[in-house]
């Protein structure tokens, strides 16, 4: 499955949610607001770092160039992805869950 | 994106607010409804927006129009009103379902 | 005609201070002639809609927590309730409604539609479903 988080940790348990119930070989993609969650060395960044070990997480370029996120603060193991990246993800996956 | 068909892309909630003509944005930043209708247009796609959020919000069409009593109309080019039954037989009828909202 | 497939509407917000709630409901109303598979989840705040007691009188807002009373005779039968959720809200079952539908393969008995579950149950639920809406 696919899921997608769009928004902020700190404006919402969106994320918080989706990571507790996201079995392992699912794929998470940070979308909008969402990309927040994938900065390193933030209170929330724990949450989100244990689960890659298990679980693929991008995070949408465009979005974290929009917020002036650059690739090099993000949480290592996150892959950032374009909108074709998106396209590819939804089709890869039998189904799409949007945590909004 | 080559190869994806889109069954239908349906309004519902504040979403509905993209259906309607009448915004008037900044010169400089996008206007969103005109590029649902031109997409709509060049690749044939099923703009629906649900008629109860229509009614709460205030986005109709002429026979909305009509049978509600109201003096004009504001729908989009591109875009028409129904039911949630649109909704529901697109998630039944496609493969994927895709949800982008607040 | 396309076979069943299993329908999930995962509902995450209190009732009241915004339409999601209730535009949702809608949304569950209208899918339930459409004859599919279907569940309703309340996990986070979600949990709130449930609660019995809810008077708006003052408020001046439409009460739709009877609606929640119809979902039985639409055959809305499953509503699970994340237990953790509860928890972290101080709330028990007995804060909700008293939820029921009538099983007509069993001599219309009544039974209750609220199903209190864990995180881990509802993972493994969502996993089954093929199509999912949040309200």
């Amino acid at each position: 499955m696919l899921h997608t988080v769009n928004k902020s940790p700190f404006e919402s348990t969106s994320l918080k949610t989706c990571l507790g119930l996201a079995q392992s070989g699912s794929d998470i993609l940070l979308i909008e607001d969402g990309v927040y969650g994938a900065l390193a060395g933030t209170i929330h960044t724990a949450m989100l770092a244990q689960a890659t070990g298990t679980i693929s997480v991008y995070a949408l370029g465009p979005d974290l160039k929009a917020r002036g996120l650059p690739e090099d603060r993000l949480i290592p193991g996150i892959k950032v992805v374009g909108y074709d990246g998106f396209v590819e993800l939804a089709c890869a996956n039998d189904k799409v869950q949007s945590w909004l | 994106m080559p190869g994806t068909r889109y069954f239908r892309v349906f309004f519902y909630h504040d979403g509905v607010n993209n259906g309607t003509r009448l915004t008037t944005p900044p010169q400089d930043d996008r206007h969103i409804v005109n590029r649902w209708s031109e997409l709509s247009k060049a690749h044939d796609l099923d703009l629906v927006v649900c008629v109860a959020a229509a009614q709460r919000r205030g986005i109709v069409d002429p026979d909305e129009a009509k049978r509600n009593g109201k003096d004009s109309d504001n729908i989009a080019p591109g875009f028409r009103i129904s039911g949630l039954g649109q909704l529901i037989e697109a998630g039944i009828q496609a493969d994927r379902l895709l949800v982008f909202g607040d | 005609m396309s076979e069943t497939k299993k329908f999930m509407y995962i509902n995450r917000r209190p009732p009241y201070g915004t339409v999601y709630p209730l535009e949702g409901l809608e949304v569950v109303l209208i899918g339930a002639a459409f004859e599919q598979e279907v569940c309703m989840v309340f996990i986070s705040d979600g949990v709130f809609q449930l609660r019995q007691g809810q008077d708006t009188i003052d408020s001046g807002m439409k009460n739709f927590s009877p609606t929640y009373r119809a979902l039985g005779d639409y055959e809305v039968t499953r509503l699970y309730v994340e237990r953790e959720s509860l928890e972290e809200r101080g709330l028990t079952e007995a804060d909700l409604m008293p939820l029921t539908w009538e099983d007509e393969d069993d001599d219309w008995a009544e039974k209750p539609s609220i199903q209190i579950v864990s995180r881990a149950q509802l993972s493994d639920l969502l996993e089954e479903q093929d199509v999912v809406f949040n309200f």
